[in-house]
């Protein structure tokens, strides 16, 4: 059975539908296949999807045992490439993990996998997650879904474009400083990066470990909540994540009163506002500031003051990081194995051959700012600036501020091949770094179009309090209604 | 703080990536272009912001016991070859010369 209406559906309906029998248990999978293999979305026209397991999918279909609990009775999950699956490669977009199936699945598949979801593809992505375009991958760049001569966004392009094109409600990426939001605000979609500590990451091939967090993206809010309700939540696998109760993130789905957002104040930091917006942006981003006043909500400015300073930060931090995490790939645990002059040029030769421009100079960078001479210079006062910024988050949300709004992008979807200068492809972060150096949750949802292009706002909230966060953005999205796609 | 191509090619000594001459030279004009956009770092007055670990929420430690992790698959699965219990990898070529090599145990 193949039902392509069933893609226009939440996927919280097709999932209870699914368990309580009045579904077939493979409808959302056949549906999410057919629209993989057309024109648009396969190979030959987003070059999203790296790999797919649909007979693997079909057998965990036939041996669900399903029950009215199952938040994702029979809902295709899509994963990005960096995250540790069983039936299918881990290549995170890199020729140095070519052909590499990891003996253990990420802590984040098994509970897609207990709320009866399946995974039947893996999804491009910049390599080890560098990038902010999708364009580093080694197995080719991907394209955007309304517009093939631009790009998705990245690193997750590939989980973006996937969910933007229909293949999927739901898709797992991954944050390091706006990997899943920004290319949800390029791709028209919606796009969460929980708390630091709020996601196990046992199983999400490192790259930055202070930053790193697993991401959701969902056709709509509702489906991102879904999403992240099924993965959040400690994990004795990875000590990073906090023993904090997860709240329910779908509660404010449905409408209460005509002033859902009655009490709650939310921030727009003047730095996230330069001159240099596009002005039709700052309209937009106003727009959805009127709504939520109309719904209730007090609208504020407010102050981030170390915000400039975010992307000198991140460049310094993610790369150091990087430089340790990538260590390991040197021919002899994983992967492309290349011989070269003794064990030192084996070594040397594997990974120059099996890294890509953009993760081999990330490595110098890293290598660099640690290095001694330069420890102090670079990486001990970045360290020290991050902390400024995470203190302005602090202040802010203690001043009786709930979430700040922001553009989540300075532009919409940009060109394939126009951004050469790698600094000038940095700066795609400056307003998503902030919030994975501070640790804070963080989204994009659609809130209009410019030239025909998504445009994405951005919602940050206190740690842990995603829940305000998807609140507000519940609202946010009826609120707009159509006006966010348009 | 300017990159030189000493510093590329001895930072890529420490990172192990073999570059080639013209790659060594494109990367020092990369990595001043990006670090000169770090250079603003110098001026922020970081006052009394600390080096500490966030403690917000600390780190939680695991219990001293032996690895959690269960394999989904036997190691026999993925291994390339495997003996007595032991992974065998292939010999590299410069782990001695060829007649002491022949004296060693294979892997």
């Amino acid at each position: 059975m193949n039902d392509s209406s069933l893609l226009a559906r939440s996927a919280a309906d097709v999932a209870s539908d699914i368990a309580a029998g009045r579904l077939p248990r493979d409808a959302a999978l056949e549906a999410s296949l057919a629209t993989m293999a057309s024109e648009h979305a396969g190979p030959g026209g987003l070059n999203a999807v790296l790999w797919s397991d649909a007979a693997g999918a079909h057998a965990d279909i036939a041996a669900l045992l399903l029950n009215p609990m199952q938040l994702l009775a029979g809902i295709p999950v899509a994963i990005k490439d960096n995250i540790a699956t069983r039936t299918m490669p881990t290549t995170c977009g890199s020729k140095i993990l070519e052909g590499y199936v990891s003996p253990f699945e990420a802590t984040v598949i098994a509970r897609l996998r207990a709320a009866g979801a399946v995974m039947p593809i893996k999804t491009n992505m910049d390599e080890f997650a560098m990038g902010s375009s999708t364009e580093n991958s080694a197995y080719g760049v991907t394209r955007h879904p309304l517009d093939h001569t631009r790009v998705p966004g990245g690193s997750s392009g590939g989980s973006a474009a996937v969910v933007a094109a229909g293949v999927t409600r739901i898709a797992l990426g991954s944050e390091t400083g706006g990997s899943v939001r920004q290319p949800a605000a390029f791709c028209g979609i919606v796009g969460v990066k929980p708390t630091y500590g709020r996601v196990s990451r046992h199983g999400l091939v490192a790259f930055a470990s202070s930053l790193d967090q697993v991401g959701v993206f969902g056709t709509t809010v509702d489906d991102a909540a879904l999403g992240l309700q099924v993965i959040a939540g400690v994990d004795p696998l990875d000590s990073t994540t906090v023993d904090v109760p997860v709240a329910d993130y779908r509660a404010a789905r449905s409408v209460a009163d005509d002033q859902p957002l009655a009490g709650v104040v939310v921030g727009r930091p003047v730095e996230y506002y330069p001159e240099s917006l596009d002005p039709r942006m700052r309209t937009l981003l106003a727009r959805s500031a009127d709504h939520l006043r109309a719904l209730g909500a007090e609208v504020r400015d407010v102050s981030l003051p170390h915000t400039s300073l975010a992307i000198p930060v991140y460049y310094i931090v993610a790369p150091a990081e990087a430089s340790s995490n990538l260590a390991r790939f040197d021919g002899v645990r994983y992967g492309l194995r290349v011989e070269g002059d003794g064990l030192r040029g084996m070594y040397e030769a594997t990974r120059s051959q099996g890294f890509g421009p953009e993760v081999t100079r990330r490595i110098l960078l890293g290598t660099y700012v640690l290095s001694a001479g330069y420890y102090d210079a670079y990486y001990k006062r970045a360290m020290a600036v991050r902390r400024l910024i995470a203190d302005d988050f602090t202040k802010v949300f203690a001043s009786g501020v709930h979430v700040l709004l922001t553009p989540t992008t300075p532009s919409t979807a940009f060109v394939a091949g126009s951004r050469s200068d790698p600094y000038e492809m940095y700066m795609s972060d400056i307003f998503t770094a902030t919030a994975n150096l501070a640790g804070v949750p963080a989204m994009s949802q659609p809130i209009g179009r410019l030239d025909g292009l998504p445009v994405g706002g951005q919602l940050l909230a206190a740690h842990f309090d995603e829940s305000t966060m998807f609140r507000v953005a519940y609202a946010l999205e009826r609120a707009l209604g159509r006006e966010a796609h348009t | 703080m300017a990159v030189s191509e000493q510093d590329v090619r001895q930072v890529a000594a420490l990172a192990r990536l073999g570059l080639a001459d013209d790659r060594v030279q494109a990367l020092v004009g990369e990595l001043n272009g990006i670090l000169e956009h770090m250079d603003v770092l110098q001026q922020v007055d970081i006052g009394g912001a600390s080096l500490d670990p966030d403690a917000a929420h600390g780190i939680r430690m695991r219990d001293d016991v032996p690895n959690p992790i269960a394999l989904l698959r036997a190691r026999e699965d993925f291994a390339p070859s495997m003996r007595d219990g032991f992974f065998l990898v292939p010999r590299l070529s410069t782990h001695g010369t060829a007649e002491s090599a022949d004296d060693e145990d294979e892997g």
